[in-house]
């Protein structure tokens, strides 16, 4: 399949600090691309890049085959539509309002939404769940609320791309899994190219067709969450140790976080017998993640 | 879904309507609402070219009141569409017509075309419009490009150079001695009092033209509502919509201020009392403010006119009397 985003050598920075540094990258068109990574791993510099919103430094960007400095803002907004991290939350609008501005890109100037536009809206609304608050207003609505009515606004562009920036983080576990499986379903259905990023390795390992994982601006790791997610690439990226099993759901990936008193309790633990008998020095576990035995069993 | 649209067009022209009808019927009642006679219906009479066996009438109507009215409906509709304009565009409830210097501009401008003796038209005013878009480009240049919210340093660069000129206002004020110190106060306060048709005119061919190119501009301004990086994720050319809006805006400012003199709370009242009754959508509200913006400043004036037994006062001392409670009762009312 075609790529829908090409990234050959881009660098990318806010003035002299480079955040990019040298990425380059294909994402197939259709498919479900996540890109996890630690904070100031360069996640949303590189959305944001996409988005056409930062203009690389060095390097090319082309989105559906073009270069991206070729479409104008509002050409690129009828192919890409972005769901940003964070929304103002004094809009005076009605939901409707603010899901019917998704057709902007479309209309001229000074040209009025039609019945169609409000049908694409009212779809879109559907989907995520928002009808029912289709005449309240922006600024009356909780923080879930509001992703799943930007999230209808980008449906509502009716793009080819859609880039989604932490969309799931201030949703509770059922609206998780309902946006998941709606760009999912947006995906299968309409073609959509999914371009998501999260802090939610699970979420990630059980959605994406390819995953990214950025350190330091540069690609880490690409493939698919199998590939990606291992005990060593992770604990190098993060810094932290993890477990990583496997989901029993699918044959996906499953991480766990190792909180931090349970890791003074191994290391305490793993300290001890060091002591006792240098013949029994080898850790307990499997060394593919963290040790399971040992770990709360000393208290 | 069964979703009602938003009927926009019929909105609009209903407010469009409703409000042109009321400003009408204020140039009316300030026409032939005056001192020099209390008769309506002698005024009407007059006004329709029926004889009234009096020549000096016809002309206070025709000559004197009815530029008077007209000059204070441009002046009212371009300053509260310059307030609206303002306060999307910067993001701020407080922001009003004069924030970004262009009242200083504009004030230092024809304060020395007072002290140098022009005349009132074209003189003073053309110094003044002068002052003012040099203020405003001022601004403009000093606004640092690089800061990441240029909103609040244009916000802050225009106090700044708002402050410099007030200084200097305030030196040609207390230099002044003669009789052009009255002048120079008048102006200062806001004054309707001098209109000639060809000041009309002028002031007509200038603001027109912007009020249509900020009616086509109005729905860019429902984006930046939602903040530049997602109206820009939109489509919205943000940069060129917010210095075309700032452009055309701060010039027609001008070309009002420099006939008028310094009304304030006009740009401030009329948009947030009419927000609150239409809502947010600029398409409605732009119009909105041109007819309702008009017919707000034709009764102040009107009041400026009747209110004393003898002579008048400066307009811009009615319209802060109105409206400094009247948007503090916006403000206990609305979450502004």
């Amino acid at each position: 399949m075609n790529p829908a985003v090409r990234l050959q050598h881009v660098q990318v920075g806010y003035g002299p600090n480079t955040i990019l540094r040298d990425l380059s990258l294909e994402v197939p068109g259709g498919s479900f691309f996540i890109i996890i990574g630690p904070n100031s791993a360069g996640k949303t510099t590189l959305a944001k890049t996409l988005a056409g919103q930062l203009r690389p430094q060095q390097g090319t960007v082309e989105i559906l085959g073009r270069p991206l400095a070729s479409y104008s803002r509002r050409a690129l907004a009828r192919r890409v539509a972005v769901v940003p991290q964070y929304t103002p939350i004094d809009v005076p609008f009605t939901v409707l309002e603010v899901v019917l501005m998704g057709r902007s890109p479309h209309l001229t100037l000074a040209g009025l939404e039609t019945r169609r536009d409000v049908e694409i809206a009212g779809d879109a609304m559907a989907a995520t769940q928002v009808s029912h608050l289709a005449h309240r207003r922006l600024n009356q609505l909780s923080g879930g609320e509001i992703q799943r009515v930007i999230i209808a606004r980008a449906i509502c562009q009716q793009p080819q791309i859609i880039i989604l920036d932490e969309p799931t983080a201030s949703l509770d576990l059922a609206h998780q899994v309902h946006i998941m499986d709606l760009l999912e379903q947006l995906k299968e259905s309409r073609g959509f190219t999914v371009i998501m990023i999260s802090h939610d390795l699970n979420l990630a390992a059980m959605y994406a067709d390819i995953l990214l994982l950025l350190h330091q601006g540069q690609v880490a790791a690409q493939g698919e969450p199998a590939q990606v997610l291992t005990y060593d690439r992770l604990e190098q990226t993060y810094g932290c140790v993890l477990l990583v099993g496997d989901n029993p759901l699918m044959q996906k990936p499953q991480v766990t976080l190792v909180p931090g008193r349970m890791l003074a309790r191994t290391q305490k633990y793993l300290l001890k017998n060091s002591q006792r008998s240098s013949s029994s020095t080898a850790p307990p576990g499997d060394g593919q993640g963290m040790p399971a035995q040992g770990i709360g069993n000393e208290s | 879904m069964n979703l009602t649209p938003p009927r926009l067009l019929q909105r609009l022209l209903r407010v469009s309507l409703g409000l042109g009808l009321v400003l009408l019927a204020s140039l009316v009642v300030g026409l032939l609402w005056g001192s020099s006679t209390t008769d309506w219906r002698l005024c009407l009479r007059a006004l329709v070219g029926l004889d009234t066996q009096d020549d000096v009438l016809p002309a206070i109507l025709w000559q004197i009141r009815f530029p008077r009215v007209v000059l204070a409906a441009l002046v009212g509709a371009t300053l509260s569409l310059g307030g609206l304009v303002f306060q999307a565009l910067l993001h701020n409830p407080l922001a009003e017509p004069y924030i970004l210097g262009i009242s200083g501009g504009a004030a230092v401008g024809a304060i020395i075309g007072i002290l140098l003796s022009l005349a009132p038209f074209p003189g003073v005013a053309a110094l003044a419009f002068l002052g003012s878009m040099g203020v405003m480009l001022v601004v403009i240049f000093l606004t640092p490009r690089e800061t990441g919210d240029n909103k609040n340093a244009l916000l802050l660069s225009g106090v700044m150079v708002n402050a410099l000129c007030t200084a200097l206002i305030l030196f040609f004020v207390t230099m002044t001695q003669d009789a052009r110190l009255h002048n120079i106060l008048y102006w200062l306060m806001g004054d309707l009092s001098v209109a000639l048709p060809k000041q009309i005119f002028a002031l007509g061919l200038l603001v027109f033209p912007c009020f249509l190119t900020i009616f086509l501009l109005a729905r860019p301004l429902n984006l930046l509502y939602l903040g530049e990086e997602q109206a820009g994720y939109l489509g919205l050319n943000v940069a060129g919509v917010t210095y075309l809006l700032l452009g055309v805006t701060s010039f027609m400012l001008s070309a009002a201020v420099c006939q008028s003199g310094l009304v304030g709370f006009v740009g401030l009242v009329v948009p947030h009392l009419l927000r609150l009754w239409l809502g947010p959508e600029h398409r409605i509200l732009v119009p909105a403010c041109i007819l309702g913006g008009g017919a707000y400043l034709v009764w102040c004036d009107l009041l400026a006119r009747v209110l004393p037994s003898q002579g008048e006062l400066p307009v811009g001392v009615i319209t802060a009397l109105l409206g400094a409670p009247l948007f503090i009762v916006l403000l206990q009312r609305s979450r502004l």
